[in-house]
């Protein structure tokens, strides 16, 4: 079964990058989450018809996927496969939204083309930044950074044990799932009449492998608590990154950049 | 806490649903001594191994570790000086980094920092793993999780290992690594094992299950040539103490050939 | 359907993100009390079990396509609301970061669609009255059925309300209800039915595990009512104070508003870069007249061109041709400096290497 596989390579791929050891790898996660959630709000926060003025926040992820040393080529690649359902739902608006707001030239622009526009550019942004957090941060110092931000401890160490086993099970999955294949010709034998024994028989093997992971766990002392060391320190750099960005994004929020910059051009070749 | 024995006295164990895996199994295991417990699938090993650290209750019979009956009482301490390594090393290995793997039980134990990370770093040191402190467990390779696995136990300074099945699913040369650095331990070692080469090179007493009972107890070698015993019970000959088929020599040959072989890397 | 951040406002987003904390917090605190440390380890790997399951297909009979397990309900039904609830919204965590499916600010809707409605809502008032005590074969059957059908129903419910509150897709409500609704009638058969399959196969090989959820104690009327009435005073206070602040933006009197106060909030450097732009803005006061915004109206999607815009009409081409140009030249810029960032850091890298 290839996309379950693919999908397995892309996951470690994306988990690998944060391994990094550039200067962005180094700050503290809690800095880069918090200019991550401020540059979402602000770019959510835009009015539907708005397009122009979300093109400055292109500067954060190009900026974060540079810092960090990621493939360009595949963060983008990424993205254009995310986001079908807000695509899907975005086709819509020029459909029912027929006002024409813009005239370049001889076209008229209707509102829904201009919001559809705007919904893309938002999705790229937003899939965008997240994808560059994980990338330069790491799933686990995201983790710590939350919990140190107020997330309670139990869901953070349900987030590292889900995040451990993952590449443990999806593997056991494809696995089982090639087994199937295998076996199956064209439609034959992948109907719901094998799905249920097969999610049934991981199910079971997952319960199991709980309880042994609880038997390793007892074994070396485990009373119900978790005690983590935390090597973070939020010092003047990250107060400095995080301060930057937020003053960046609400700069650009406020004052239509895209505008100002173009009319000056036009008006300078006027 | 003087001499870490491990003692066993008629113990027997019914699964709730009724399946009786011992049935009175009986035996003691000196300060310092290698033993490998063997028998087919399904002979009570995973079973017995796991009574050792109080993960299972005794239907019936006693389990005392060193001067200690397994009690609920002396359940944490026994669990410290018991080391279990299990089989799957993706079961043990479950924290964010092999660092902070190794340093969940000194952690539990309450330790101030600075020992935990010297315990951490030792124990690391001592499997030859120090340079996977930052990585994460899914990163590693089969032999690593399992130096690794080892590494999370010694951190809590056992007196005694039990290892379920140490060197399944390593390449050739990652069980020679493994067998290397549990030859160096000095503590009281259990294994279970269908290598018998292993067995055979780790152990010099052996003791062999069969439906939840003991049906042999001694050398190691002595048990290896009786080929009753082995056939009774699923097993067969190390393949080191097997005639070569290819070059003819006979099985006293070949078991020289192994000890002159092992003779020389213990030099 | 995940839903995604572009189509969000960040009202309705906050407010789902308010809901899905709390409940995150009260689930924490409710597994912790339970004080049963084998949920551990189970959370985590059942976790893993429900992303790796997500990408096992099967086809389903006569329509060529290809379906797999949602396995919300099958979750709840193995551990119970609280812990089901957080393994759910750790998936969907993960899913945010990895995937991008949906994006960060979404999450909170997502959690809630497809972690709260089953834990919380169809569990306890549905699932659980129907199968009652000791059920039989066919009363479970009936019991996963029909919570399956509804909690797939009410999830896509939920999303286009979320979708319509937040007024960036111009999808009226009622085509998007026709669009979601009988998709998802058919989605929650087939779930039901898989779950159905795996409940029993698990109940034939390892009847304890069933057992045990059954025989928990149920959660009281009381914390149900406890958490729906939380969940309405989050929802009502976050949604008043986040939308007191949005409902200014969208309408062109922020920019009013952020002339005055710009100056005095931005200090620093910034003050002098704010200051020059500023004057800038002046100079090019009459190209740069935003008619490109001014005729937005949009919480009600009528767009009324006031007789200024018509005034302004002349220069709408200029407006409209210039704000493009610029965001290509921003665009451009964003790229250029990441390219050169990277030029610039690539032999640094090596040598660090």
């Amino acid at each position: 079964m290839a996309s379950i596989e693919g999908a397995l390579l892309d996951f470690k791929r994306l988990d690998r990058l944060a391994a990094g050891e550039m200067a962005i790898h180094r700050l503290d996660p809690r800095a880069k989450v918090l200019a991550t959630l401020v540059f979402i709000i602000t770019v959510v926060s835009f009015g539907k018809y708005e397009l122009t003025p979300l093109f400055p926040f292109f500067l954060f992820p190009v900026v974060t996927v540079a810092a960090g040393d990621l493939p360009a080529g595949y963060i983008v690649r990424k993205i254009a496969l995310l986001c079908p359902f807000a695509l899907v739902v975005g086709m819509f608006n020029p459909i029912f939204d027929r006002e024409v707001l813009v005239h370049l030239g001889p076209f008229g622009v209707t509102g829904g083309w201009i919001s559809f526009a705007s919904i893309v550019v938002r999705s790229i942004l937003t899939v965008g930044s997240a994808l560059a957090l994980v990338g330069v941060t790491g799933f686990s110092a995201v983790c710590s950074a939350l919990e140190r931000m107020g997330m309670p401890q139990t869901f953070a160490v349900q987030l590292l044990f889900l995040y451990r086993y993952i590449f443990v099970l999806t593997e056991e999955g494809a696995r089982t799932a090639r087994a199937r294949e295998l076996r199956a010709f064209g439609k034959r034998g992948k109907g719901m009449g094998s799905y249920g024994p097969l999610v049934g028989h991981l199910l079971l093997r997952t319960w199991e492998r709980a309880e042994r992971v609880h038997r390793a766990m007892l074994s070396r002392g485990f009373d119900g608590r978790f005690h983590v060391r935390r090597p973070f320190r939020f010092g003047v750099v990250e107060t400095l990154f995080t301060l930057g960005w937020s003053a960046f994004f609400v700069f650009c929020r406020l004052v239509n950049v895209p505008d100002l910059l173009g009319s000056l051009v036009t008006e300078v070749f006027r | 806490m003087s001499h870490h024995i491990v003692e066993v006295k008629d113990l027997r164990h019914t699964y709730p649903d009724g399946t009786a895996a011992l049935n009175g199994v009986s035996f003691r295991i000196h300060h310092g001594e290698a033993v490998a417990v063997i028998g087919a699938n399904g002979a009570g090993k995973s079973t017995l191994l796991l009574h050792l650290n109080g993960y299972l209750v005794p239907t019936g019979g006693e389990v005392r570790i060193g001067d200690f009956p397994l009690t609920r009482e002396t359940l944490p301490e026994v669990r410290r000086t018991v080391g279990m390594v299990f089989q799957d090393p993706d079961d043990q290995l479950f924290m964010p980094t092999v660092f902070d793997d190794v340093a969940f039980g000194p952690l539990n134990l309450g330790l101030p920092p600075h020992e935990v990370e010297r315990r951490v770093m030792d124990s690391l040191m001592r499997v030859g793993a120090e340079h996977l402190r930052e990585k994460p467990p899914h990163r590693l390779s089969g032999g690593e999780k399992k130096r690794v696995a080892i590494a999370t136990v010694l951190a809590m300074s056992p007196d005694i290992l039990v290892m379920d099945e140490p060197t399944t699913g390593l390449d050739p040369f990652a069980r020679r690594q493994l067998i290397g650095l549990l030859k160096e331990f000095r503590h009281t070692r259990i294994f279970t094992s269908h290598d018998l080469d292993m067995v055979l090179e780790l152990c010099e007493r052996v003791i062999v299950l069969r439906e939840g009972v003991v049906v042999a107890d001694g050398p190691a070698r002595e048990i290896f040539r009786n080929e009753e015993l082995l056939a009774a019970c699923r097993l067969e000959r190390p393949l080191s103490m097997q005639g070569c088929p290819v070059c003819g020599n006979t099985a006293r040959q070949s078991e020289d050939i192994t000890r002159k072989r092992k003779e020389a890397m213990d030099e | 359907m995940h839903m995604a951040d572009a189509l969000l406002s960040p009202a309705v987003g906050g407010t789902m993100w308010a809901v899905s904390a709390g409940t995150i917090a009260f689930s924490s605190r409710k597994v912790r009390r339970e004080l049963d440390d084998r949920k551990v380890p189970l959370m985590g790997v059942l976790g893993a079990f429900l992303f790796a399951v997500q990408m096992i297909n099967f086809s389903i009979p006569g329509t060529g396509s290809s379906g797999h397990l949602g396995g919300g309900l099958l979750l709840t039904i193995l551990l119970g609301p609280s812990a089901a609830f957080l393994t759910i919204a750790s998936v969907l965590v993960v899913q945010a970061l990895f995937f991008a499916d949906g994006g960060l600010l979404a999450l909170g809707c997502n959690i809630f669609n497809m972690g709260f409605i089953p834990a919380f809502i169809v569990y306890p008032l549905l699932y659980k009255r129907v199968v009652g005590k000791h059920p039989g074969p066919v009363r479970l059957t009936l019991a996963i059925m029909v919570s399956a059908v509804v909690g797939l129903q009410l999830g896509p419910l939920s999303v286009v309300l979320e979708t319509w509150f937040s007024g960036i897709s111009a999808l009226p409500v009622s085509t998007f209800l026709l669009l979601m609704q009988p998709i998802h009638l058919a989605i929650g058969v087939v779930e039901g039915a898989v779950t159905v399959a795996v409940v029993s196969f698990v109940h034939k090989a390892r009847p304890e595990i069933l057992q045990g959820a059954l025989e928990a104690r149920p959660i009281g009327v009381h914390l149900v009512r406890t958490v729906l009435i939380a969940f309405l005073a989050a929802a009502l206070l976050t949604g008043g104070i986040v939308s007191w602040f949005a409902s200014k933006d969208p309408d062109g009197l922020e920019w009013a508003i952020a002339r005055v106060t710009g100056k005095e909030e931005l200090k620093g450097p910034e003050q002098g870069l704010h200051g020059a732009l500023a004057a800038l803005q002046n100079k090019t006061a009459i190209l740069s007249d935003y008619a490109f915004r001014k005729p937005v109206a949009p919480k009600n999607g009528g767009t009324q061109p006031g007789d200024e815009t018509t005034k302004v009409e002349e220069s709408r081409l200029g407006t409209s041709v210039s704000g493009l140009l610029g965001a290509l030249m921003t665009l451009a810029f964003a790229l250029l400096s990441g390219f050169l960032l990277r030029r610039r850091k690539q032999p640094a890298g090596r040598a660090g290497n």
